[in-house]
């Protein structure tokens, strides 16, 4: 959350170093490719593992695509909550595509046909590849090189994995229901270095535990979410009356993308 | 299970297209970043504790909270993702095999 962004700058359109620098931009993209992918193959096991269809689990992969929005969907139906909550609780960690989109329109300066195709491929690791570049072109680049790998193969995963745990008979003595809480505690991790996003996962978790028993299955998630939320900005309010800071909002955004 | 997984997938591709249009004004609006950014924290949290020490509608503690400790440390010693997951699975799937 400290490192210096080239939010606000703006980018060059010549580089001098561009077409050298691009095979170690595709070399990146492939290489976090690769590394999604890994992941993907988790995500095809725990979500069938949890009750849903080959298909179903390659819908998910092919148009929802946002991995954390997926294992959540997953996680609340494999737990016994409605299907619907589950997709609620997807849609809530799915916006801040939405505000990766509004960052990256600066950057790519997308052609308006290129932008329902462009949108698919706004993800954490697209974005966090994107920003990092020095030059238009090199932006570019990273942007469709790292989308379009880890799209095929994040896919690709997802098929593998969701076909080896249909062939396990209870998934549980591999202990896959262990899976999904710790997939999404190493997507949270890089996330609780200062003080209140770990006051907000704490008040989370236990707001979430303790509506166990009165709400139906699923709904303590949101629950959580909505309190940890009030509670946020409520701490924004009172630290704006104190003191302003001159962070730029972008660049706060830009920095969680490290997951 | 149908309705759900296609409403949820084209409403999180549409969130991604509204993300190419919205103006400006939005994304330099402090307190809509703030939330933004703490929105993700909050429910992976709530999702972890609820996945791990719940079962339907009780609380439940079992071999998944080993399984949860088990990537705590992992992730404190920096492992790579699918590692963490790994760890996790061994540990808990461990714990079932002798209790």
């Amino acid at each position: 959350m400290s490192e210096a962004q080239p939010t606000d700058r703006e980018l060059s359109e010549c580089d001098p170093d561009w077409p050298a620098t691009r095979p170690s931009v595709i070399r990146d993209a492939v290489g976090v490719g690769i590394a999604t992918g890994a992941y993907g193959l988790s995500f095809g096991a725990i979500s069938t593992a949890s009750g849903l269809s080959v298909l179903q689990t390659c819908v998910l992969s092919l148009v929802m695509f946002s991995g954390g929005s997926q294992f959540a969907l997953v996680g609340v139906v494999g737990g016994g909550g409605a299907a619907m909550t589950g997709a609620a609780t997807a849609l809530l960690l799915g916006v801040r595509n939405g505000f990766y989109g509004i960052r990256l329109t600066r950057t790519l300066r997308l052609r308006r046909w290129q932008r329902p195709i462009a949108a698919q491929l706004v993800i954490d690791e697209s974005t966090a590849m994107t920003i990092v570049r020095a030059s238009r072109p090199a932006a570019r680049l990273a942007f469709w090189a790292t989308g379009i790998s880890v799209f095929v193969l994040w896919n690709l995963a997802t098929v593998i994995g969701a076909f080896a745990a249909e062939l396990l008979r209870d998934p549980r003595t591999l202990g896959l229901d262990a899976a999904a809480p710790a997939a999404f505690l190493a997507l949270m991790a890089p996330r609780l270095r200062s003080r209140e996003p770990r006051i907000v996962a704490i008040v989370a978790a236990v707001v979430a535990l303790a509506s166990v028993p009165f709400v139906p299955t699923g709904v303590p998630v949101l629950l959580a979410a909505a309190v940890a939320i009030a509670a946020g900005s409520g701490s924004l309010r009172r630290r704006r009356r104190i003191e302003s800071d001159d962070e730029t909002p972008a660049a706060t955004a830009i920095d969680e993308v490290s997951a | 299970m149908w309705p759900a997984i296609l409403l949820g997938s084209v409403g999180c591709y549409a969130i991604k297209l509204l993300g190419f249009s919205l103006p400006r004004k939005v994304v330099e609006n402090k307190g809509v970043m703030h939330v933004a950014n703490l929105l993700p924290v909050a429910l992976l949290t709530a999702l972890i504790a609820t996945q791990t020490f719940t079962s339907g509608r009780h609380l439940q503690l079992d071999a998944r909270a080993a399984g949860l400790l088990a990537a705590v440390v992992a992730v404190r010693l920096k492992a790579p993702f699918l590692v963490v997951v790994a760890v996790a699975c061994a540990v808990a799937a461990l714990v079932r095999l002798v209790s």
